[in-house]
């Protein structure tokens, strides 16, 4: 019996991390769901959906790489939920100068609106002197994208550039 | 009339080239009342190609005309279609009835204009842009073999990020 475990590894980035985690998990008979890797600052992040027989074999397994890479393992037990997608209807961009605040203002704003976010993604680009900061978020937008471009819409008065388009996904 | 069964992927079959139509006579007009069948059998679906339901023979359908707001030349059916021309490119979220249950990101032709034959093989030609010249070519790339799945550009990069020259 598989069961499904989430498993976030954090640690200073370099070559081969994920290659290295992905072979020994296979060799210790697990199977890799929805996973998402990104380094954020020099640090390698990744969760993994993991169908393994049980947490303890799964730390064990993972031990040694985990140890000789000097990253940080965590696993919790989670509900299996692959095809379990929900399709984007709306994509919001903003960017402006760096200021404390605009990811809570967006967010805020954009869920009073009816907003549930699917994938968001934030940087800071620039200069150290001037930085910026650009986010990018889809969502599904239950009161309509014209709902969340109106709640949104104060914010460009601050100096920051707000974009909200519909996706539109083609089936064909 | 009949629904047919949708080849999904990784059939092998969806990867073959498609033949162009010769013959206009009843059986072909038969497959196109089954394709477009099951493309209304289907979720939403805003066009279909042949090879979908297994016919090898370069025909798609086309029908964005439901959608608000969007440019349309109506319901369409296109064979032997042919992009003569291409103008600028768009990101836009494709899926499709062969590959359920993924959605990803695409760049396609903004414009297009085609030539193609109509049901009865009188030639016909359109300019299109935007969402339905991005159906066309979808559907056009089942004729060839190609799912979108072949055309993926990255989930997270919305934005096309200009390399960085030092001075």
């Amino acid at each position: 019996m598989l069961n499904w475990y989430m498993l976030t590894l954090v640690g200073k980035d370099r070559p081969g991390i994920v290659a290295r985690v992905t072979t020994t998990l296979f060799e210790a008979g697990c199977n890799l769901g929805e996973t998402s890797m990104i380094r954020l600052g020099r640090n390698f992040t990744v969760m993994m959906m993991v169908q393994g027989r049980d947490a303890d074999r799964l730390r064990g397994a993972l031990q040694p790489v985990v140890d000789e890479l000097q990253l940080t393992l965590h696993i919790d037990a989670i509900e299996p939920g692959l095809h379990q997608r929900l399709v984007p209807d709306v994509c919001i961009r903003v960017h402006g100068a760096d200021r404390a605040g605009i990811v809570s203002q967006v967010t805020s704003r954009a869920e009073q609106a009816g907003l549930n976010i699917l994938d968001l993604e934030s940087d800071v680009g620039g200069t150290e002197a001037e930085p910026i900061y650009i986010l990018q978020i889809e969502g599904v937008a239950a009161q309509g994208v014209d709902a969340i471009r109106a709640a949104l819409a104060p914010l460009q008065s601050d100096g920051v550039k707000v974009y909200v388009h519909a996706i539109d996904t083609l089936i064909g | 009339m009949t629904i047919r069964d949708i080849l999904t992927y990784p059939d092998e079959r969806l990867r073959q080239v498609s033949g162009p139509v010769v013959q206009f006579d009843a059986a072909l007009q038969a497959n196109i009342d089954d394709l477009e069948e099951t493309r209304l059998a289907g979720p939403a679906a805003v066009g279909i190609a042949a090879p979908q339901i297994g016919w090898f023979q370069r025909v798609v359908i086309v029908d964005v005309s439901g959608r608000k707001k969007t440019r349309s030349h109506g319901h369409l059916v296109l064979i032997n279609p042919e992009i003569t021309e291409w103008e600028g490119f768009v990101l836009g979220r494709e899926g499709c009835l062969s590959v359920p249950d993924y959605t990803g990101n695409v760049v396609r032709a903004e414009r297009i204009q085609l030539h193609a034959l109509d049901r009865e093989g009188k030639e016909q030609s359109f300019e299109m842009e935007g969402f339905e010249a991005r159906a066309v070519q979808h559907e056009m790339d089942h004729l060839d073999g190609l799912l979108f799945l072949d055309r993926l550009v990255s989930r997270r990069q919305d934005l096309f990020q200009r390399k960085v020259y030092k001075e």
